[in-house]
């Protein structure tokens, strides 16, 4: 078929339709797969069945590790405690040495949470499949790559063949369109989009995110709301490739270089959806009208804007949601009709691959600058890989945290998913700029706030949830992130 | 590589809990195995046990002695969301689960499970009201699963069709697995990598220009 006599297509359709290797009826499409992500945690039971069927790895030159899960954020000089993570990161080590896979492991400079150096080191790249046995996959979705997370079984499959076997997955448009206030960021667009959707009313769909609003954003801004497309169902989300993200690529160590980028580049400007090309579904959100948002909840869809009430449960549309909301009321000690704001906090995180890169930093220490973290709050600065530590701290901001009484760990996934040792203690109440307030995702009984890194800076001075809008300066404040 | 499915009889475990995360199938404190074994005890953990190790009070669905040996897990809407974790089926199947019956899976999760002998059966949400009331009613009413006709038999002769992929469908029912069936078409893709570039070289800057040993 010829490209004029084509239907318009989604990016999505275009990525999937350069991919298929063979179809065959009644089975789902032979996908081949760009780049493959793995970690520590969802990979052992990978090595061992390819070890058990005697199988290598395709393509390890395809396939890149880190070790970010399980790793302590206490200075890398310090072994690895608990036993059991320092086993799992042992064979990654073996599995990586023995098959012939590139690993970035601890006391490597591009170690990090695998889905910050994807992007840092220029493997991320618009156009592609990207798998990794992690949901947060989504984030490279950002580059207008067709991201997303696989089973362990699929770890093994795309292992040995470099393919997967997959369904065409319907599209979901999600529109933004106009300026968002000053405190109001990409964390707060995607908190917002969960709210209005819920947690699974992206399942069996990709979201393409467009829009003024979207275009405005820097790429780690966008890598922010593509990482959360899981949250609400859908296991990829993408972001159309434009000049901002050919300028954060240029440069980087695995992007192309010379004559091969400029065809690249050529090549990724046809990416974008088609005009005329039909979406499934669609939804639309005006930036102009968000605010700062925080969830109440133990599901990222239960998000309100910072200056609401917790919802009553007696409100609810039927039986099984008002049971939903009681669990939820019931597991984070919330009183139906509590303003959000001014609800006391212990802890507050800063870190994880929805919000650990440098400009959430940067974000977090201008608000922190030359203030104080309150009395009895405990505040976690975690940068997202060893680079962003580094650059971070060429720039001085460790400084400002640990003046302003916060503490500034080595990289990893860390409080996020509570496996290394940070980790609440049963009913402590955190603000946290990760991804997920599951019961118990933090630690055992730990309850969870998720929002923006200004939201979390902000609240972290007042000891309780508090707007990022009232801090002083906010217009210049919110100017800083920058990438 | 799990068995081959058959037509089953069993009670039902009725959880009545819409976006049943991954993490709370099983947290993730418990995801620092490097094997598929011994995940039934941390199944619901913290549903299941207090700090102490005590069970719950009053017990969590699962540690009802009735509930022992049951195979079907009734559960709300969008179940397994979250993490992808696939120790999340190996536990349900480690406890003897094999089938899941909810008006919606999340995409992740449906994967997983179909490739380790978990059913996730789909129904409308009215029919999964309906099923509850009917566990309600009668908990300790039995259902037969049969995937090969794609029905629930439910009692007094009532059957309930339910949809599922083919292929998961064939791959179920001879208990293969998708690795076998990819592995057979290695000719295919090595057609098509001989026309498709490789995007990307991870290998560290430096090793990669080196010539192969």
């Amino acid at each position: 078929m010829s490209a004029a006599s084509r239907q318009p297509r989604t990016l999505v359709e275009k990525i999937w339709d350069d991919h298929v290797v063979t179809e065959q009826p009644g089975a789902p499409s032979v996908l081949a797969i760009d780049l493959h992500l793995v970690h520590e945690v969802t990979s052992p039971q990978a090595f061992t069945g390819l070890r058990r069927r005697g199988l290598r790895v395709r393509h390890p030159e395809r396939t890149v590790a880190t070790a970010d899960h399980s790793v302590p954020t206490t200075p890398r000089n310090l072994p690895i405690l608990d036993e059991m993570a320092a086993a799992q990161v042992r064979q990654l080590e073996t599995n990586c040495r023995e098959f012939g896979v590139p690993l970035h492991g601890i006391g490597d400079p591009s170690q990090g949470i695998v889905h910050v150096i994807g992007p840092q080191l220029g493997l991320t790249q618009p156009g592609m499949t990207i798998v990794c046995g992690d949901s947060h996959t989504s984030t490279h979705g950002a580059f207008g790559a067709l991201a997303f997370g696989i089973g362990t079984s699929e770890v093994e499959m795309v292992l040995a063949t470099q393919c997967l076997l997959q369904r065409r997955p319907k599209t979901y448009e999600v529109r933004v369109d106009g300026r968002l206030a000053a405190g109001v960021s990409a964390k707060d667009i995607i908190l917002n989009l969960l709210s209005r959707i819920g947690v699974g009313g992206g399942t069996g769909h990709v979201f393409e995110y467009r829009g003024s609003a979207i275009e405005a954003l820097s790429m780690e801004q966008r890598m922010t709301i593509c990482n959360m497309s899981i949250e609400g169902g859908a296991r990829a989300g993408l972001i159309a490739p434009d000049e901002t993200t050919f300028e954060y690529l240029h440069g980087r160590p695995h992007a192309p270089q010379g004559v091969e980028w400029e065809a690249a580049v050529d090549r990724w400007r046809t990416l974008p959806t088609d005009d005329g090309a039909v979406f499934d579904r669609t939804i639309t959100i005006d930036a102009g009208a968000l605010e700062p948002m925080v969830t109440y909840g133990t599901n990222p869809g239960m998000g309100l804007p910072i200056s609401s009430n917790v919802p009553d449960p007696a409100e609810a549309a039927d039986d099984q949601r008002r049971r939903g909301l009681e669990q939820a009321l019931t597991y984070m000690d919330l009183q139906p009709g509590q303003p959000l704001l001014g609800q006391k906090v212990d802890v507050v995180f800063v870190g994880s691959c929805t919000n650990g890169r440098i400009s959430d930093l940067r974000l977090a220490a201008a608000a922190l600058d030359g203030r104080k973290v309150a009395a009895g709050v405990r505040m976690l600065v975690v940068p997202g890989s060893d680079e962003v530590k580094r650059e971070a701290e060429a720039e001085g901001l460790d400084e400002i945290f640990r003046a302003a009484g916060a503490d500034w760990r080595e990289a990893g996934c860390s409080m996020c998913i509570a496996m290394n040792g940070d980790q609440l203690s049963p009913g402590q109440y955190a603000v946290s700029t990760s991804n997920r307030n599951f019961e118990g995702r933090q630690g055992k009984g730990g309850r969870t706030f998720l929002a923006s890194p200004l939201t979390a800076a902000a609240s972290a001075i007042a000891g309780a949830i508090a707007d990022p809008r009232r801090l002083p300066g906010i217009e210049t404040l919110a100017a800083v992130g920058g990438r | 590589m799990p068995e081959q499915y058959t037509t089953f009889v069993s009670g039902v475990i009725p959880l009545p809990v819409e976006n049943v995360d991954t993490d709370q199938i099983v947290p993730a404190r418990f995801l620092k195995v490097t094997d598929k074994e011994g995940l039934a005890d941390a199944l619901f953990r913290d549903w299941r046990y207090e700090a102490d190790g005590g069970l719950k009070e009053p017990t969590f669905v699962l540690d009802k002695p009735a509930m022992y040996g049951r195979k079907i897990l009734l559960a709300g809407d969008n179940f397994g969301c979250g993490s992808s974790r696939e120790h999340a089926p190996w536990a349900l199947v480690s406890w003897g689960i094999r089938a899941v019956i909810t008006s919606s899976c999340a995409d992740i999760f449906q994967g997983n499970a179909l490739k380790n002998g978990l059913l996730p059966i789909i129904v409308d949400p009215e029919r999964l009201r309906q099923l509850f009331d009917l566990v309600a009613a009668e908990p300790e009413v039995e259902l037969t699963v049969d995937l090969d006709s794609q029905v629930v038999h439910l009692p007094g002769d009532e059957d309930l069709p339910f949809e599922v992929d083919p292929f998961s469908k064939l791959m179920l029912l001879q208990g293969t697995d998708e690795l076998g069936y990819l592995l057979g078409k290695a000719a295919a893709i090595d057609d098509w990598e001989a026309t498709h570039p490789a995007r990307v070289d991870t290998r560290p800057k430096g090793a990669a220009q080196r010539p192969a040993a």
